[in-house]
């Protein structure tokens, strides 16, 4: 379950040994823009022993590594793969080949240093103009992509306008890649609200990528997590009735019915499996149906 | 393997550690300066010890000005400064 | 008559200051006061010994004690909070008696006791007249309240008001009233602006902070003190101010009407009154300038003085009537004693100040403080000096999770309720040690060089010197 993603600065020990208790959902180790060419070299090794050491039970694990126009990623690669990270984030992936050229030296770095093959999912950044068009393609390209995640800043600047808090500048570059990643069958994370003193705006624009039907949403401050989660957790009402949806499949295959209604809605099967995911989401949260 | 030339690595920011290696004729002087010195002086010695042998360095000066760091962060900090002696960066 | 004397050392001679007897200062001036080093510099030139030094707090700027110390001008000293560079010396062992450190509600207590007597008092007043109606509301060198030193006026045999602003007879609106003043004296400058009150204090802008000061915010709504006539102090430390930031914001969501806003003010505090979170502000001492400008024009915000605060001897004092209070603290142990007077060196670098009289008082009062701090745990099997005692202390609040101190099942059971994190203390600082690694204890010296009072006028607890480092 990934409600909240939390951007960590690569080279910052500061930060990194707060990862676990920020209560995030997924930490997200930057490699790549929060760390200097400089240092690139320093964060990489810091951040394999942060996920080398330190107890982030709890807490998915991914990393950010420099994008594959570099003369990094690979060596971010070799030192991360080992320590197992649940997701490599790609930035700036424009294409399908963008991410199959990660995956081949994936698999050749696996092969190599004796890792589980394919064991590592990808999360493609879609944060081009190309990489959104290219949304579908990109979430089909490998089953090693397990979600697709929007990355705002870069985007506008690419798309040539200015990024706003209202965000109609990226409402087509969301719905496309909502659509582009459920059409793929995976998962879709929204971009980071960047004020971080707009309490009522990170609700609103948290609120805002749930309604376009996102999975979670990335920040880069501790303080949004707690609102992220919130508002990507099911509500009372929605853990009430997914459970009557599945009381309804029940009693309909008691009686031998084939098509069930519940408050006069056709129940179906995407409507079944969206109140199967309610219900797995609520019991890893340790929320209960009301009586 | 022994470094070859002066190198740092790490910052003097709380809850990081600056770490100066430079190459040295015969075995390892470690200098330590930490605000935990008291409590952690010697966990700290061993921390830059074990890394050094890991990475086969048998003589070197090196210099620690700790600010509090965790033990991974040491162990970065130490092992980056290595790799940036023998020229890998 | 006429109470204007043409110098200090024309006044120490007047007062009949002699070998072995006490002087004492308030701090209002914090790091800009000039008057304390001005009148220890007199005394020492006329030769007297063996002075004791009572002050409410002593910061750096004091350091120059340091050289009467040693040249036995001065061999005692008192005070409810020492800042670290002259906490250091006293580590050391500079002194040969232990200072006394008491608490800001003990200090007048011990005087009102007749335990803790005052020879002459030296009052540091940015604006007086001359006959000693005072104020620290005006005057270039404007503090504010003057709360400490009231307790100074009415017990110090001798009382000596220090003023850079003299004007003519009466002072309007003044603070400590003639009545109890015997000499002023006018002198170029009592401090340093720069020091004696800050611009606006950040709140802190650390993440880790404000994660602690936000689930502070959400420990007070889950309380059951959040409701309508609802009190409440915070010190000046980043996380506490962030946490008084969010409180606002509950409050406000909310509609609660507080009663009162207690102690050291600070800009969030005048905000919150502005905003309509409080009906009033009762002020010892401000910490910035907004404080000193709305006690100057807004008749909401009033002066107290120390006793009013937290005097345990006064027939009712302010912290007694106080909801919430939000603490820090440099230590905390599994029995909840906390730790504010040493560093993590051992070293003395604070006091207790309001912290345990707040704590006594205050219905519910909540340390707010990290896991640890440069790899140090804050959570130690024995604090090394127990400043405030843990049955004192309700909650810790760190970015790890809210112990509550069992004493408080009630509490305790409200935040489970709420949905909040709530941890064994022990449990806790075990989690911080699989991340910091387990510290070894501190060495520690063979001298007391403090003793710490309880606001009762026991004592607490003995802080010992530092060994020099091998």
């Amino acid at each position: 379950m990934r409600r909240s993603m939390l951007f960590l600065p690569g080279n910052n020990p500061n930060m990194l040994i707060n990862a676990a208790v920020l209560g995030a959902d997924a930490v997200i180790f930057d490699l790549e823009d929060a760390v200097s060419p400089a240092e690139k070299d320093a964060a990489r090794i810091l951040v394999r022993n942060t996920m080398r050491y330190m107890d982030l039970s709890g807490c998915e694990r991914i990393v950010r590594i420099n994008s594959v126009d570099t003369a990094f990623w690979q060596k971010d690669l070799l030192a991360i793969l080992p320590e197992k990270p649940d997701l490599i984030l790609l930035p700036k992936t424009g294409s399908a080949e963008d991410v199959l050229l990660a995956e081949r030296f994936m698999d050749e770095a696996e092969e190599s240093l004796g890792l589980e093959k394919g064991a590592v999912g990808l999360m493609p950044l879609i944060e081009t103009a190309l990489g959104v068009e290219n949304a579908f393609a990109i979430a089909s390209a490998t089953p090693r992509v397990k979600a697709l995640f929007l990355g705002a800043e870069d985007l506008t600047a690419d798309l040539q306008c200015k990024r706003t808090k209202e965000s109609r500048e990226i409402e087509y570059a969301r719905t496309r890649l909502v659509v582009a990643a459920r059409a793929a069958g995976v998962d879709v994370y929204d971009t980071p609200f960047t004020d971080v003193n707009d309490d009522e705006g990170i609700e609103l624009d948290a609120l805002t990528a749930k309604g376009l039907g996102f999975t979670g949403k990335a920040s880069i401050s501790p303080r949004h997590v707690e609102v992220i989660n919130r508002v990507f957790t099911p509500t009372l009402e929605e853990i009430d009735y997914a459970y009557e949806v599945m009381d309804a499949i029940e009693e309909a295959k008691r009686q031998g019915k084939g098509a069930i209604a519940l408050y006069g809605k056709m129940i179906d099967a995407p409507i079944v499996a969206r109140a199967e995911r309610t219900i797995a989401m609520a019991k890893a949260l340790g929320l209960e149906r009301r009586a | 393997m022994n470094v070859i030339k002066r190198a740092s690595s790490g910052t003097m920011e709380s809850s990081d550690v600056y770490v100066e290696i430079e190459p040295a004729q015969s075995g390892l002087e470690i200098l330590l300066e930490s605000v935990v010195k008291k409590q952690f002086g010697e966990e700290i010695e061993r921390t830059v010890r074990e890394v050094l042998s890991e990475e086969g360095v048998e003589s070197a000066s090196v210099r620690v000005v700790d600010r509090g760091a965790l033990e991974c962060v040491i162990r970065a900090r130490v092992e980056t400064a290595v790799r940036r002696g023998r020229g890998e960066a | 008559m006429t109470k204007l004397v043409k110098s200090i050392r024309e006044v120490i001679e007047l007062c009949g200051l002699k070998d072995g007897m006490t002087v004492s200062f308030h701090h209002h001036l914090r790091n800009g006061d000039h008057v304390l080093n001005l009148v220890m510099a007199e005394i020492a030139e006329l030769g007297l010994k063996d002075i004791f030094v009572n002050a409410s707090s002593l910061f750096d700027v004091h350091t120059p004690l340091g050289e009467h110390i040693k040249n036995h001008v001065v061999t005692g000293i008192g005070a409810d909070y020492i800042s670290a560079g002259l906490g250091r010396a006293i580590s050391r062992g500079i002194m040969e008696k232990p200072v006394e450190f008491r608490t800001h509600g003990g200090r007048p207590a011990d005087m009102a006791r007749g335990s803790s007597p005052v020879d002459v008092a030296f009052v540091a007043a940015p604006t007086a007249d001359p006959m000693g109606n005072c104020t620290g509301k005006i005057g270039k060198s404007a503090c504010g309240s003057l709360g400490y030193a009231f307790a100074d006026a009415m017990y110090a045999k001798k009382v000596v008001v220090i003023t850079d602003n003299l004007v003519p007879y009466p002072l309007e609106g003044f603070s400590i009233s003639e009545d109890f003043v015997d000499y002023v004296v006018q002198v170029d400058a009592i401090g340093d602006p720069k020091g004696i009150v800050s611009g606006t204090t950040r709140i802190t802008r650390d993440p880790v902070g404000l994660v602690m000061a936000e689930t502070a915010a959400r420990v007070i709504d889950a309380s059951g003190l959040l409701t309508d006539g609802f009190s409440f102090q915070t010190g000046a430390g980043g996380a506490t101010l962030a946490a008084a930031k969010f409180l606002k914001e509950i409050m406000l969501k909310k509609g609660v009407k507080g009663s009162f806003g207690l102690g050291g003010i600070t800009a969030y505090l005048v905000d919150m009154l502005r905003a309509g979170c409080f009906e009033r502000l009762l002020d010892v001492q401000c910490f910035d300038l907004d404080a000193v400008e709305s006690l100057r024009t807004d008749p909401r915000h009033q002066e107290i003085s120390a006793m009013h605060y937290a005097s345990p001897v006064a027939k009712s004092a302010a912290v007694n009537s106080l909801d919430v209070v939000l603490l820090g603290a440099t230590e905390i142990d599994c029995d909840f004693n906390v730790n504010v007077h040493t560093d993590s060196q051992g070293s003395i670098m604070g006091g207790s100040g309001g912290h345990s009289d707040t704590a006594a008082g205050a219905k519910l009062s909540m340390i707010i403080a990290p896991m640890f701090r440069a790899r140090l745990p804050i959570i130690t099997d024995r604090v090394t000096c127990i400043s405030t005692p843990g049955k004192d202390v309700d909650v810790l609040v760190t970015q790890g999770g809210i112990a509550v101190n069992p004493r408080r099942a009630d509490l305790r059971d409200r935040l489970l309720d709420a949905g909040l994190n709530v941890v064994d203390i022990r449990e806790l600082k075990e989690k911080t040690e699989r991340i910091t690694g387990t510290p070894r204890a501190l060495p520690r010296g063979d001298r007391v060089v403090a003793k710490v009072i309880s606001r009762d006028g026991d004592v607490l607890d003995e802080i010992y010197s530092i060994p020099e480092m091998k």
